[in-house]
């Protein structure tokens, strides 16, 4: 039988997780280790629900930007209209996970370790700039949300470390993003691509800062420099979002499988970074 | 190793369960305590047929742990018809025969009512999204999502 632990503190999750062996998994809202659990796809000893920790389930203002909580679920970022006006594309992509159900336990910390390439709350993260905490035997350390995932399923935690926290910045007065997704159907299934843009402007309209990444190209969402230089220095014009398609376009090494061809994957990734960036553009361009 | 001692309240009642950390809330309402309303379609979140409530939230009872639930608020199908009385999604459900095998319709009477509660008059796009967790395989759907508009308007006369 599995051991099961609820810890209330951070400190006491530590603890626990050190004692035991690293076979203990951490549970959040359990949509993805409930499943891998069950199907036998991962083994575990223990599981420890980090849900009863107030600090990993609260959204507090700091900065001028926001501490999410790694366990905060989909449907509670949703209910937060303060911070969904200030990341729009955040928001987007932790809001198209699963179902209403699903919504109602999901969480940014869980879709981010859970590493799958096809995260949708991924790119948005990486996009707006996010760091995160990450607790663990030997303390704190914040990192920037694009190291956690490896290769799927693969993260870059230590044994016995978990999200704490996530930290998005303060977005700039002309600033804006977004985040779109592919999938054949309209809603529930998984992104064949997924594309967000972030960026900032001058008072004049022109782009002075773009990030940009792409999710389920690769074996871990990209952050793709060269089509953040696309954006740089326009005004998100005809020319600037050809640069920036051709720009994603040649970062993705994505797969084949059911879902799309790699053809089809880097094509569409284009596709999607050009209509993430027009949204992001005009968001920033009708802020006060 | 001991079983996991887990004291909620189901659709009210102060209630308490023994658990394995595997046994899910769906198992642990269906084989501990005896309320088969919700049902097992996938047991991977896939289909809602177990949507339940905790404290107040719609999730799929497959994907929660029974283990989880100290001191929760657990609202189940059984729990929406008051003293006997069906509720009006119930009664609509019935009425326009938005259902044929069934199977699905306790998790999207359950989901259902917490899209009213939420919002009292959804356009269909709303219901439509709203459920696109919960499958059917019989209806097609539209005679669902009508049902549940007319229940929404009965309960905004009542
Ligand atoms: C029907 C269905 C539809 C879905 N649709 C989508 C979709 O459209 N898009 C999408 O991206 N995903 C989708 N998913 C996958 C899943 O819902 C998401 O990845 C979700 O964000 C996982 O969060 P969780 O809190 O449920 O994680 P959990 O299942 O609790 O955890 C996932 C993994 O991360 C680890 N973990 C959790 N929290 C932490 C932490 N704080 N620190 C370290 N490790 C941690 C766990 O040990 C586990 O390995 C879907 C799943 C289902 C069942
Ligand atoms: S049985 Fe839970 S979603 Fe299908
Ligand atoms: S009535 Fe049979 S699955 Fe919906």
């Amino acid at each position: 039988m599995l051991t099961f632990n609820n810890p209330t503190t951070v400190e006491e999750a530590v603890a626990l997780l050190q004692k035991t062996d690293s076979r203990q998994r951490v549970l959040a809202g359990g949509t993805d280790l409930l499943v891998q659990l069950r199907s036998g796809r991962i083994q575990a000893q223990g599981v420890v629900d980090l849900k009863r920790i107030p600090e990993l389930r609260t959204i507090r203002t700091e900065n001028g930007g926001f501490r999410i909580g790694a366990a905060v679920s989909g449907a509670e970022l949703g209910e937060h209209p303060a911070l969904s006006t200030m990341w729009p594309g955040v928001i987007e992509g932790a809001r198209l996970i699963g179902s209403t159900q699903i919504q109602g336990r999901a969480s940014l910390g869980g879709n981010v370790c859970n590493a799958s390439p096809a995260a949708d709350g991924v790119p948005g993260l990486i996009a707006a700039g996010a760091t995160c905490t990450i607790v663990g035997p030997g303390g704190r350390r914040v990192v920037a949300v694009d190291a956690i995932a490896v290769s799927p399923g693969k993260t870059s935690l230590a044994p016995g470390e978990f999200v704490v926290d996530f930290f998005l910045p303060a977005q700039a007065a002309k600033g804006g993003d977004a985040y779109l997704r592919f999938i054949p159907r309209t809603e529930m299934d998984i992104a064949v691509v997924g594309a967000a843009v972030n960026l900032l402007l001058d008072a004049s309209g022109v782009c002075t800062h773009a990030r940009v990444a792409l999710g389920a190209v690769a074996p871990r969402a990209l952050l793709v420099e060269a089509a953040s230089h696309a954006l740089v220095g326009t005004r998100v014009e005809a020319a600037a979002l050809e640069a920036l398609a051709a720009a994603a376009r040649a970062a993705c090494a994505p797969i084949n499988d059911k879902r799309g061809t790699i053809e089809f994957r880097t094509q569409v990734a284009g596709v999607l970074a050009k209509r993430a960036a027009i949204i992001a553009y005009e968001r920033a361009r009708s802020r006060a | 190793m001991s079983k996991h001692h887990i004291s909620l309240t189901v659709n009210g009642d102060p209630t308490e369960f023994l658990c394995e950390t595997e046994q899910t809330l769906l198992d642990v309402l269906r084989d501990e305590l005896g309320l088969t309303g919700s049902k097992e379609g996938c047991g991977s979140g896939d289909c809602g047929a177990c949507s339940v409530r905790v404290d107040g939230r719609l999730v799929c009872a497959c994907l929660v742990l029974g283990a989880e639930l100290n001191g929760a608020a657990v609202e189940t199908i059984e729990g929406v018809a008051k003293a006997g009385v069906l509720h009006p999604l119930q009664q609509v459900f019935l009425n326009e025969a938005a259902l044929q095998c069934g199977i699905c319709t306790p998790g999207i009477i359950v989901a259902a009512k917490a899209l009213l509660e939420e919002n009292a008059d959804p356009s269909e796009e709303e219901i439509r999204f709203w459920l696109a967790g919960n499958l059917c395989r019989c209806t097609g759907y539209d005679k669902i999502v009508r049902a549940v508009q007319k229940a929404a308007a009965v309960m905004r006369s009542a």
